[in-house]
């Protein structure tokens, strides 16, 4: 088995109309370790995490995922892994369970009734099984969204900013249930990106700052700040949003 | 497999909880049945033994429905997706495009003949029209407007895919450009020549001539079926491969987000 999960190797997307989103970055990312995108918003992350989906074309560069590229292995890639997004939406005139039922049919799941109950379960969503999933609220959509992207229990989960809507409360609750579910299954890698520094100190074990398309710092998100002569992340992501060629 | 059975299944369960998504399926076609039918009785009355052909309208009307049918099956199962913003989440998934297509195709394919029963049982009932006096000639009837249905039906979807969720309103306005020069209603002599050449193109075309041909002068004209079938089978492959361009495009150009927000 291959050491890393992911490897991305130096990947560029650049648009139609000249913007350059992605510019020749590589990273990867081993078994059982969180590593935190990081970056102002139109940074590139999105971009970078859609091509990892399959769903955005690089310019140049490979991802590897696996051990096997996603351009040639794309369908029996994306059943080993999952993902949930602020920008994406289960069908809200279906139910929740109708819902995990579909995906879990998607996603090849071998006991999809079976597999259901129990994510209904482990995210007490239970009495909203029948509920149609639009009219549920944020909270308890993203509860849905993570329950859909653990169906298939993931080796590789892309969380982009999996507790944005969410209270201080529910958010924290979304991370255990996170962490919790790597530390049960050995060999999960994850790829979580939040505005949120608390939380990215808390669940990643590496951050990627990205900025203008490129990496600019990897490292640990408890010492990187240090290294940089920043009190805190939150500092060193300010730094990094308004001068980041300081930082190169 | 698996996975066309889950597109499938999105949709019936869609249509299963949603009566005016039921009725969909065969109210146009009926107020059409109806429309037309009564219009051919009142026409068969006053035209007595002149007119007694006209009845074949009937016929047209069940068979053109069965063919908007077909398309919108596909083009608006698809539409489905998009209003609820549901695509990224499916093409990030294991589903290729191919068989989420597909999912779409035995969508339309089964609620397609399901409008048709309707309309044949509602067609003798009040009309005493028996669409299977044509007899085996049904079968390329049937399999050219079938295949014409889904061409049509994946041609919208991957111009609604290539243009965005604002062009939805090309699910419509595409096959409302067909029955003008189809001779769904009259023969396509009616029309002026330039206009022949363009009905002559359309694989419906050759099937309503060849329905009034076998009511009038009790003719098959074989060759003419078998190039409406080949004109929809080419219609179909050309279909599936501007599908397959719109949806590189939509890879390329990183569009699929806007089938989220737009």
């Amino acid at each position: 088995m291959p050491e890393y999960i992911l490897e991305v190797r130096h990947l560029s997307k650049m648009y139609k109309d000249g913007l350059e989103a992605v510019r020749d970055i590589s990273f990867s990312i081993k078994k059982d370790e969180t590593v935190g995108l990081l970056g102002p918003n139109g940074a590139g992350k999105t971009s970078t995490i859609s091509m990892i989906l399959g769903v955005l074309e690089p310019t140049s560069g490979e991802i590897d995922i696996f051990g096997k590229s996603l351009a040639r292995s794309r369908t029996e890639i994306l059943s080993r892994m999952n993902f949930t997004a602020t920008y994406t939406f289960l069908p809200g005139n279906l139910t929740v369970s109708q819902n995990l039922y579909i995906f879990s049919l998607l996603y090849a799941v071998s006991h999809p009734r079976e597999r259901v109950k129990e994510l209904l379960h482990e995210f007490d969503l239970e009495r909203y099984a029948d509920t149609k999933t639009g009219v549920l609220s944020s909270g308890e959509l993203s509860r849905v969204n993570l329950a859909k992207a653990l169906l298939n229990e993931p080796e590789l989960l892309l969380l982009d900013e999996p507790t944005a809507s969410l209270d201080p409360s529910s958010a924290d609750i979304m991370r255990k249930k996170i962490k919790a579910y790597q530390e049960e299954r050995s060999g999960v890698g994850i790829v979580w990106t939040s505005h949120n520094m608390n939380e990215i100190e808390e669940v990643c074990d590496r951050v990627l700052f990205i900025s203008h398309g490129k990496i600019l710092l990897d490292g640990n998100p408890r010492t990187l700040p240090q290294e940089h002569g920043k009190k805190n992340l939150e500092e060193l992501f300010i730094a990094v949003a308004r001068e980041p060629l300081a930082l190169q | 497999m698996i996975r066309i059975y889950a597109i499938f299944l999105r949709q019936v369960l869609l249509i299963r909880r949603s009566i005016h998504r039921l009725l969909g399926i065969f109210y146009w076609a009926l107020l059409d049945l109806l429309l037309w039918g009564f219009l051919t009785v009142y026409l068969h009355k006053v035209g007595q033994d002149r007119l007694s052909g006209i009845t074949v309208l009937i016929g047209t009307v069940v068979l053109w429905n069965f063919l908007m049918r077909v398309q919108q099956g596909v083009g608006v199962s698809f539409l489905e997706d998009v209003w609820a913003r549901n695509l990224m989440s499916l093409l990030a998934s294991p589903l290729s495009i191919r068989e989420y297509m597909s999912g779409l195709v035995v969508v339309g394919t089964t609620s397609a003949f399901f409008s048709l029963a309707i309309m044949t049982a509602v067609a003798w009932l009040l009309f005493s029209y028996n669409i299977f006096q044509f007899g085996f000639l049904m079968i390329p009837f049937v399999a050219i407007l079938f295949l014409f249905g889904l061409g049509l039906g994946i041609f919208t979807t991957a111009m609604i895919l290539r243009f965005g969720p604002s062009s939805e309103i090309l699910a419509w306005s595409i096959p409302a450009l067909i029955p003008p020069f189809s001779g769904v209603f009259y023969p396509v002599a009616t029309l002026p020549k330039a206009l022949q050449y363009i009905a002559f193109i359309l694989p419906s075309s050759h099937v309503f001539e060849g329905m009034r041909a076998a009511v009038f002068t009790s003719r098959v004209d074989w060759q003419n079926l078998i190039l409406g079938f080949l004109l929809a089978f080419l219609f179909v492959i050309a279909s599936f491969f501007f599908l397959h361009r719109s949806y590189r495009y939509v890879l390329r150009n990183g569009l699929l987000t806007r089938f989220s927000t737009e």
